[in-house]
């Protein structure tokens, strides 16, 4: 197990090596932060100072060496715009975007599940068919329509739900959390359940597909010849079963979860990581979009570890020493 | 006189395929008593699987029993609802199933799954539950129950499983198990002590006992009564030994002809010739009749099922009458 992990985390650096360049020379491509950040009035002495001090002068292989070595002291650089680390800010409104994809996640499998169980068990009736045509829409339908129909309905005609920001927060460990209040709560509806549209036709797919597999089993049969109750049949025999593809495909999916934010965060003026990045490309704030994609790659490689963990815990045939 | 623990009459189980109707059993009709063991065989594909799941209710769509009774202690499960059945199922009936590298579910620990079974059917508490998973294990000859019992099933072997398998079919007592080829991955030891269990068990509760196998050496040495599978129909019943000794039907013949046998040593064993005819087109007489060393006109009308002796019937027109030929 020590091993497995040390292992594991080699690879993660190996990893986090390669994008750290692959990311620094794609940024570098996007376009010059200089013309952006420093007015067209300032004279050719101005310029080259701030150029300087920005560390723009340098050869692109040396800007990376020295951001590479700030970034091993835990220094991925200073905002040029505003003029704070850039882990910081981002950190700062972490919080927020994390909150949102939970919350989203969990919308997912409060939905999706017994939709999907629902429609595996039941593969021929009218309501499974419009199950499955419905998650079809979920697939299709672009994230930014449904928001906006969303707000549409629910803001401005029905005036049921905020459309805007986080409400009421309550400060826990330091930071700020919606989802303990009412007003909060209200808030997060609506911007999770349109980022947990694509995850609920997801998990509805998931799990039917699974559910029908499972129910063909022998397994099945037996715990029927044993004479056990169907719900214990569905709810323990199946269930179980079919959680190890859904947890692995659902945990996967949260780095997307949370890089998809960006635009659930823009419509719904979700003060996350993905509307500052947004306004970081606007103005070409390198360090704040390198220290971004970063942190959204080290998030990967940690939700792909812990989805590998999750799947030992669930599925006890798995090894984790025999896997490499 | 008391019901026989079930009496199946006149059974049919079809499958709807796209291809056409399977008519997996076709009119079977059998008997067994309390504390009686019945030896059901036959080749592969027989239908000996699909009678097992048709007396449990337990037959997967496209499947179903289209016909006839299954009298349990005298009352037809075919007209049971579901409810009741389960109520019947694992406490009163129980199956044990052919392949035991499935039966298991992988994902519970083998506590689990036997503990469950108790608790479906009695009101006793999660400690008792436990204590009597623990002394079924320990009578399927499992050692260290407490300490096994808390493994998965993968980390059993194909044997050891399908003694769990066998032990969740002992834990209430059934009056009727359904055992469709329990032994077959069990080595010789442990297919003795099982054997001799099951005997146990019959003598000491009458539980009676339906023996699906291919192995008619076993069915000789534990079943009461014997019933002949071939293509979905019951081709031969009777005693065991009197069948054995002197078979009636032509396919019974072959059967035995078959079996590797200490008396017959180096002798060359006689298969069947032919194949098992398709479940969609039988022929419209004796589904026999292609195979059968004794076929003459009269094999083209479907032949009935006649006692030719006290309790002993076979569906055949030229049985023979002397046992097989030396
Ligand atoms: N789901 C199904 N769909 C169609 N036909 C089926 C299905 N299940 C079983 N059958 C048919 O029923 C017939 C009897 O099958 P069954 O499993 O009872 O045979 P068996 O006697 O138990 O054979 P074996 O000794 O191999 O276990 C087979 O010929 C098979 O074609
Ligand atoms: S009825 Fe005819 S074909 Fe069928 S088993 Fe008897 S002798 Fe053979
Ligand atoms: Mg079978």
């Amino acid at each position: 197990m020590t091993l497995y992990l040390l292992r594991r985390c080699l690879q993660a650096a190996g990893v986090m090596l390669v994008m750290s360049v692959l990311v620094f020379v794609g940024v570098y491509a996007i376009g010059d932060p200089v013309e952006i950040l420093i007015s067209p009035e300032a004279d050719q002495i101005e310029r080259e100072r701030a150029i300087r001090a920005l560390g723009l002068d340098l050869p692109l292989w040396q800007q990376y060496l020295v951001f590479l070595k700030n970034a091993l002291h835990g220094d991925l650089g200073r905002s040029f715009v505003f003029n704070e680390p850039a882990l910081k800010l981002i950190l700062d409104r972490m919080p927020a975007t994390l909150e949102l994809a939970f919350g989203a996640t969990f919308v997912a499998l409060l939905v999706g599940l017994p939709l999907g169980l629902y429609a595996g068990l039941r593969p021929n009736g009218a309501l499974a068919r419009g199950i499955m045509a419905g998650s079809i829409l979920g697939f299709s339908l672009p994230t930014f329509w449904v928001g906006l129909m969303l707000i549409m309905v629910f803001a401005v005609q029905l005036g049921w739900l905020p459309s805007t920001g986080r409400g009421e927060t309550v400060d826990v460990l330091g930071t700020r959390w919606s989802f303990l209040t009412l007003d909060g709560l209200r808030h997060l509806a609506m911007p999770a359940f349109n980022l947990a549209l694509f995850k609920i036709s997801l998990v509805i797919r998931l799990t039917r597909a699974g559910v029908r597999e499972a129910m063909l089993m022998d397994y099945v049969k037996f715990a029927r010849a044993k004479g056990l109750h169907p719900s214990r049949i569905v709810l323990v025999h199946v269930l179980k079963n079919i959680m190890i593809p859904v947890i692995t495909v659902v945990g996967l999916e949260f780095g997307g979860t949370i890089a998809f934010s960006v635009v659930t965060e823009s419509i719904f003026a979700w003060p996350g990581m993905g509307k500052l990045i947004i306004d970081s490309i606007n103005v070409l704030d390198r360090p704040v979009i390198v220290a971004y994609l970063m942190l959204i790659v080290l998030m990967f490689i940690v939700i792909n570890l812990l989805v590998d963990l999750t799947y030992t815990a669930l599925d006890p045939r798995v090894r984790l020493e025999g896997r490499t | 006189m008391t019901a026989p623990t079930l009496e199946l009459r006149d059974l049919r189980t079809h499958f709807a395929t796209r291809g056409g109707v399977v008519k997996a059993v076709d009119g079977v009709s059998l008997r067994v008593d309390r504390g009686q063991v019945l030896g059901l065989v036959g080749e592969s594909g027989s239908g000996k699987s699909v009678t097992g799941f048709s007396i449990l209710g337990l037959v997967d769509p496209p499947g179903q029993v289209v016909g006839g009774q299954v009298l349990f202690q005298g009352q037809d499960l075919a007209r049971l609802d579901e409810e009741a059945m389960r109520h019947l199922r694992g406490n009163r009936i129980a199956m044990i199933f052919q392949d035991p590298m499935m039966t298991l579910n992988p994902v519970l620990r083998i506590d689990t799954q036997m503990i469950e079974t108790v608790l479906a059917h009695a009101p006793v508490s999660r400690e008792e539950a436990r204590q009597r998973a623990r002394d079924a294990l320990g009578q399927v000859g499992i050692a260290a129950p407490e300490e096994r019992m808390r493994a998965y099933p993968h980390q059993f072997s194909g044997g050891m499983r399908q003694r769990v398998a066998i032990a969740i079919a002992l834990l209430h007592k059934p009056d009727l198990i359904v055992a469709d080829e329990p032994t077959t991955a069990l080595d010789v030891t442990i297919q003795g002590q099982i054997l001799a269990e099951a005997q146990k068990l019959c003598a000491e509760h009458g539980t009676a006992l339906i023996w699906i196998t291919h192995d008619l050496s076993v069915v000789a040495g534990l079943a009461d009564r014997i019933a002949v599978m071939y293509a979905g129909r019951v081709v031969e019943e009777g005693p065991v030994e009197a069948v054995l000794d002197a078979p009636l039907h032509p396919y019974t013949v072959g059967l035995i002809g078959s079996v590797p046998s200490r008396n017959r040593r180096g002798a060359a064993l006689n298969q069947i010739p032919g194949m098992t005819p398709s479940m969609l087109n039988l022929p419209a007489g004796c589904a026999f009749a292609a195979r059968c060393p004794r076929a003459a006109s009269g094999c083209s009308e479907p032949p009935p099922f006649v006692e030719f002796r006290p309790g002993r019937s076979a569906r055949c027109i030229h049985p023979h009458a002397e046992g097989p030929p030396a």
